[in-house]
């Protein structure tokens, strides 16, 4: 491999940070380079999060250049659009097929796009997209709080690391007692895209 | 030992490797982490002081008594403490003291972008520039070794990228050194800065810049790479990085020490490359100064002097100048459509929610229903406002804040207004952390020249903006220690306010009444306004939903811009997973139609 981009993005309080984290460290433990940066704005909820992690031999820049991500991660589908310009020409797109609407859109200032807008937005640049239901199963799973990790394992198949470092990960980021949720969370989440029909 | 560390972690560790005893702060984005990491560690002393000044004063103090100390701020904490950072820069030190500054170019989270490299000219101290968290890691030992032999503070300066990036880092060792025994030794010429020992001091302070200077030249991080000679590069931190990228096969200066500088390497350098290019974020620091040295050098002309840089924008602007091809390949295609924004904004169960609402209504700010909006300008109450997460109530549907300026403002700039006369009422609103801050002084001062001001203390019990930082309203020490809490109420009527009104944020009728009385009052007046922040409560053990019969769409309950509330195709409801329930409950006290009740969490999943 060699290089790897990879946009997370969400919004405050769903776990961007965590899941970019553990991505950043489980590459490091196989032995590449990582540089992660994250970008918050003022807030500590609410707001666009984004969180860029580049992997390779040598990373210099910490931050991805617009068109060469290789992989782009939604938590939430209108921040898919959003940060679609990252994604390279034939990227791939993981998107939790779940609506945040910002407040412009509830009190009626703003309109939220449709599916089929969405769509043809992240159509622009890659035709490997990838709705997934992360937030239904995250709920079923009886925790919420798992999207980020369910949303990890859906796109870790696209990520030349073996699922025993995943798993070491994720069980040295979270507390013993949310541990085994979450694998079985990231567990589903693989389980998914494996079944999903990219394109 | 390798590790995945964000550059603030590092300084961190490489400050505690180092050997740093005593570590002060004030919480500001990006370089509240450094404290935070350094507070771990039980065997040094970490403080969240009062405000950078007194964080500044503090670790002044046990340099002097002979322990590193270490001082970490952002860059306009540097103002808050400037005034005694220059008179450390005349004094001595004793003692190694690096202050850790974090700038934030693009603004990311501050109320402007100043560049404070400039602070190291002014106050004549070496100045180091980390350009990834290894080298955030390696330079604290440098750092504290420069300020010892030189007798100098020594300016670790960052930005966001570098204290929020993560890479990795080679870790040397485990431990901290052993703590000295300290002590203080009588040198009044040193350490009393009466003029008549303050003008002793300057011509050893030109003498060590001349000092300091040669040893620029030997600092290992000052490195040379050569490339094609075509193109000769010098730049420091971050965008050290993002050249690389853009210009793989030019030379490179890299300057890991940016004040003062290397004049023999520089004019070495340049006299080796066909062309020469400085690449830097924000003011043209080291451009400007390169150039007094007499070297021909170019690189604000075309690259941008605001803003963060990146890879693209460096791109862009070489290619302007003809240092890249033009690209002859089709450009991606322009997806600037127009997208809803997503502003951060106040939490579902935040304690301001109640008191925005309430002035915004009072005030006549937002537009409850669209036929009588009225402007800002139109309102009756002109509301200064200060820095925290509360500065969000500046957003719609508020629009419930007039002015921000920097840390402890809001009550100095409601008092100047007042004495033009103007006809408007003066409300000041401040954090509690931030009145403590800076409002205290601003506070005697309006009490001294008989404001007749309102003073809205916003006590969320905590540093919510930052990260949730404790300090003297909480009683509990940085270091997760019981401490002696400053009483507010008890601190506002100590300075001599006698309307002192304390009330509960959730509780929408006293809110309404307290800003009310208060603004009729003929004396100044302050109103505290206590609720723990939403993120540190837990939340309530019901939700809130809306009665989809009795609601009517007025869109009353929206105008608390609680992301809670949200617009359905055909109704409005309450998401459960938001909401703060019976915690909060301020939608219910709203709401025109008794509309909104309490469900318990389990019975509204189901309705949903």
């Amino acid at each position: 491999m060699k290089k790897l981009d990879i946009l997370v993005v969400g919004v405050g309080g769903q776990g961007v940070i965590l899941a970019s984290d553990i991505i950043g460290e489980t590459a490091l433990s196989a032995q590449y380079d990582v540089k992660k940066a994250d970008t918050l704005g003022m807030a500590q909820r609410g707001g666009s999060v984004i969180s860029h992690v580049r992997i390779g031999r040598q990373v210099y820049s910490p931050l991805i250049k617009k068109g060469e991500a290789d992989i782009l991660i939604a938590f939430e589908k209108l921040e898919a659009a959003r940060w679609n310009d990252y994604l390279q020409p034939g990227g791939v797109v993981i998107v939790n097929n779940h609506a945040l609407p910002p407040s412009s859109v509830n009190v009626g200032n703003e309109q939220y796009l449709n599916d089929q807008e969405i769509t043809s937005i992240l159509k622009q640049r890659t035709d490997r997209i990838c709705f997934i239901n992360g937030t239904r199963h995250a709920r079923e799973l009886g925790n919420i709080r798992t999207l980020n990790i369910f949303m990890l394992g859906s796109a870790s198949i696209f990520m030349p690391i073996e699922i025993q470092a995943w798993e070491d990960s994720i069980c040295r980021h979270l507390s013993p007692n949310i541990c085994q949720i979450n694998i079985v969370a990231f567990r589903k989440g693989r389980e998914e895209m494996r079944n999903a029909h990219l394109g | 030992m390798i590790k995945l560390l964000s550059g603030n972690e590092a300084l961190a560790m490489g400050a505690y490797h180092a050997g740093v005893k005593v570590a002060t702060a004030y919480p500001g984005t990006p370089s509240t982490e450094i404290l935070e990491s350094l507070a771990r560690h039980d065997d040094i002393y970490a403080e969240w002081s009062t405000n950078e000044k007194v964080a500044m004063e503090v670790a002044m103090g046990a340099a002097f008594a002979g322990i590193r100390s270490l001082v970490s701020l952002k860059q306009v904490g540097l103002n808050v403490a400037s005034d005694p950072f220059m008179a450390a820069s005349t004094m001595a030190v004793n003692a190694g003291i690096v202050i850790a500054c974090a700038d934030d170019p693009g603004i990311h989270s501050s109320q402007n972008e100043q560049d404070d490299r400039h602070y190291a000219k002014l106050a004549k101290v070496p100045m180091l520039e980390p350009s990834d968290s290894q080298e955030a890691y390696e330079f604290m030992s440098y750092a504290f070794d420069i300020s010892e032999r030189f007798d100098i503070p020594t300016l670790m300066l960052t930005t966001t990228r570098i204290s929020h990036s993560k890479s990795v880092v080679q870790v040397r060792q485990e431990q901290t050194p052993p703590a000295k025994q300290a002590d203080f030794h009588y040198d009044v010429e040193k350490y009393v800065m009466l003029p008549v020992y303050a003008q002793l001091r300057y011509s050893l302070i030109e003498e060590r810049l001349t000092k300091l200077a040669a040893f620029a030249e030997t600092f290992p991080f000052n490195q040379v790479s050569w490339g094609e000679r075509h193109l000769g590069i010098i730049t420091s931190g971050v965008a050290y990085q993002y050249a690389r990228e853009v210009f793989p096969q030019a030379s490179f200066l890299k300057l890991g020490m940016t004040y003062p500088l290397p004049k023999n390497l520089l004019l070495n350098f340049a006299a080796q490359v066909h062309r020469l290019l400085v690449i830097e974020e924000l003011d043209p620091f080291l451009q400007e100064n390169i150039q007094a040295l007499g070297i021909k050098v170019t690189g604000k002309e075309f690259i941008p002097r605001t803003g963060e840089l990146n890879v693209d924008i460096i791109e862009k602007a070489s290619r302007s100048v003809g240092l890249l091809p033009e690209i002859s390949s089709q450009p991606l295609k322009d997806m600037s459509i127009k997208l809803p924004k997503r502003p951060p904004q106040l939490c579902p169960g935040c304690p301001h929610t109640g008191i925005f609402f309430t002035l915004s209504t009072l005030g006549k700010r937002s537009s409850l229903t669209k036929s009588q909006v009225k402007t800002a300008k139109e309102s009756p109450l002109v509301i200064t406002g200060d820095i925290g997460c509360y500065t969000l109530g500046t957003y719609s549907p508020f629009n419930a804040m007039d002015t921000c300026a920097c840390m402890g403002a809001s009550i100095g700039n409601a008092l100047g207004m007042e004495k033009t006369g103007i006809a408007k009422k003066l409300i000041a609103v401040i954090g509690d952390s931030t009145f403590m801050h800076s409002g205290i002084t601003g506070l005697v001062n309006a009490v001294y020249s008989e404001g007749q001001i309102t003073i809205v203390i916003l006590d969320n019990r905590t540093t919510a903006m930052t990260g949730h930082q404790d300090h003297p309203g909480t009683g509990i020490s940085a270091q997760g220690k019981k401490t002696r809490a400053i009483d507010l109420e008890q601190l506002v009527r100590g300075i001599g306010v006698s309307d002192v009104r304390v009330v509960d944020a959730f509780n929408m009728k006293q809110l309404r009444n307290a800003v009310r009385g208060a603004v009729d009052s003929t004396e100044l007046s302050v109103i505290i306004v206590r609720g723990t922040c939403a993120m540190l409560a837990p939340k309530g053990s019901a939700s809130m939903v809306i009665d989809a019969e009795k609601c009517n769409l007025c869109g009353i309950c929206l105008q608390l811009g609680c992301s809670a509330i949200q617009r359905g195709k055909k109704q409005l409801y309450i998401d459960s997973a938001l909401c703060a329930g019976d915690r909060c409950t301020i939608c219910q006290q709203i709401c025109p139609r008794q509309a909104i009740h309490l469900k318990s969490r389990v019975e509204s999943v189901k309705l949903l």
